[in-house]
């Protein structure tokens, strides 16, 4: 068994960090090919027209990459991921609405 | 090691056609699928749910599986029959057979064992892999450094699978909100064949706090206020997450009413604002006082609160 302790500062994936069409194809681990049906389906709305202009936000790769392990491990098709993706955003909103709702509900009852 | 009923796993019978284990096990990787669910320990359940379809999709590991016998029990002191594992030729789709269980490799063997074909000895790069961190409004606002320990199996000198346990001590920045991700570049899976490591992602989890909620970088707040406080106007001491600050509450006030103090949320560029939502809570009438207070209320104010109900 070997130990060892490092000091680590990450990337933090958010609006600030931007990336290129290539990058993004590293990170999600696949093709260029599967990033374009990507956007092509807008499921990913990147900046700038071209593949070698696009610029991709810290958000959109956890999409993609979202994206790339449902299409795996569910066999999903890209419309199919796409709602998911929507869905799952939607999803996320109406949990914190709820969170929120509760939490006034639960001062009341205090 | 334990005895793994991959049957019961995917919750069909042992006699379960190809197409019954394909249909179980699609609605539980549906089900348990880590990004999908909320179901405590959907991670390990959809790798135990992978692993069972990993071998009772394929017919040779299926008759390989069923050849140990039917007299297991789940959980029962299992040793491999001898020979197990060790020269199976059997091939695994994805390279992430090192996530299978001991079980599963003492019967067919590890992936990072299988050194000899062209094939296998491919460099490959480890696994990618996110891990949720939960941490607490206040850290959020200020940032904070947390410590994460691994474990990983990892081959050593003799092929033989060892543990490497790594402790990061993670800086995670001021300002993270609710499911944001922070990449370690490198410190995912271990690579195949001296090939690189996967990267490790951490999802950020705030967890519910006392008094405030977040959404994005927005703070909520339920502020209760006195009537005279929302009838007369007042200024009152109100909390954030950077300490308290003087709010003004205009007069006329109502409950359900949304003031917004603009840059007290989590920091970013923009900043987050808090959101305080006002509640008038009434003075309970204890004493004879209150309640001469309460009676003069009724006679001095003219006020129907049901007015708009038609009542």
């Amino acid at each position: 068994m070997t130990q060892t302790e490092t000091d680590i500062e990450g990337t933090l994936l958010d609006e600030a960090l931007i990336v290129s069409f290539a990058e993004l194809t590293r990170l999600c681990g696949t093709n260029g090919r599967a990033v374009k049906l990507m956007v092509a389906e807008g499921l990913l709305r990147p900046q700038g027209c071209q593949p070698d202009d696009w610029r991709f936000s810290g958000d959109e790769i956890r999409r993609a990459r979202l994206a790339v392990r449902l299409q795996h491990d569910l066999d999903l098709n890209l419309a199919g991921t796409a709602l998911a993706l929507d869905l799952l955003d939607e999803l996320d909103r109406l949990r914190t609405r709820l969170q929120a709702l509760e939490l006034l509900a639960e001062q009341r009852r205090r | 090691m334990q005895y793994k009923d991959y049957y019961q796993t995917l919750g069909v019978a042992r006699d379960a056609s190809q197409a019954e284990i394909k249909r179980a096990y699609r609605r539980l990787a549906r089900k348990y699928h880590p990004d999908v669910s909320k179901e405590p320990n959907a991670e390990a359940r959809f790798k135990e749910v992978n692993e069972a379809n990993e071998v009772l999709h394929d017919p040779e590991k299926r008759a390989a599986y069923d050849a140990l016998g039917n007299n297991w029990r789940a959980g029962q002191d299992f040793r491999p029959p001898p020979g197990a594992g060790s020269s199976s030729g059997f091939h695994f789709e994805q390279g992430d057979a090192g996530d299978f269980s001991d079980f599963f490799s003492s019967i067919f063997g590890r992936a990072f064992q299988q050194g000899g074909g062209a094939r296998e000895a491919r460099r490959r790069r480890g696994q990618d892999q996110t891990i949720r961190l939960a941490i607490d409004l206040e850290d959020a606002y200020r940032g904070v450094t947390r410590q994460i320990r691994l474990d990983a199996p990892e081959p050593d000198a003799n092929g033989q699978r060892s543990t490497r346990s790594r402790t990061l001590n993670v800086r995670i920045p001021a300002g993270v909100t609710q499911g944001r991700q922070i990449r370690l570049a490198g410190q995912g899976g271990p690579g195949l064949n001296e090939g690189p490591a996967g990267d490790l992602y951490l999802e950020i989890e705030l967890n519910p706090h006392r008094h405030f909620t977040a959404d994005g970088r927005d703070i909520q707040l339920r502020l209760p206020i006195a009537p005279w406080e929302a009838a007369l106007g007042a200024s009152v001491t109100v909390p954030t997450l950077g300490g308290s600050v003087t709010l003004k509450i205009p007069e006329g006030s109502q409950s359900g009413q949304r003031l917004r103090l603009k840059g007290r949320g989590l920091p970013g560029t923009p900043p987050g604002d808090e959101i305080v939502v006002l509640e008038i809570v009434t003075p309970p009438a204890k004493t004879e006082a209150a309640k001469e207070a309460y009676r003069l209320m009724a006679e001095r104010l003219p006020f129907n609160p049901r007015a708009e109900l038609g009542v």
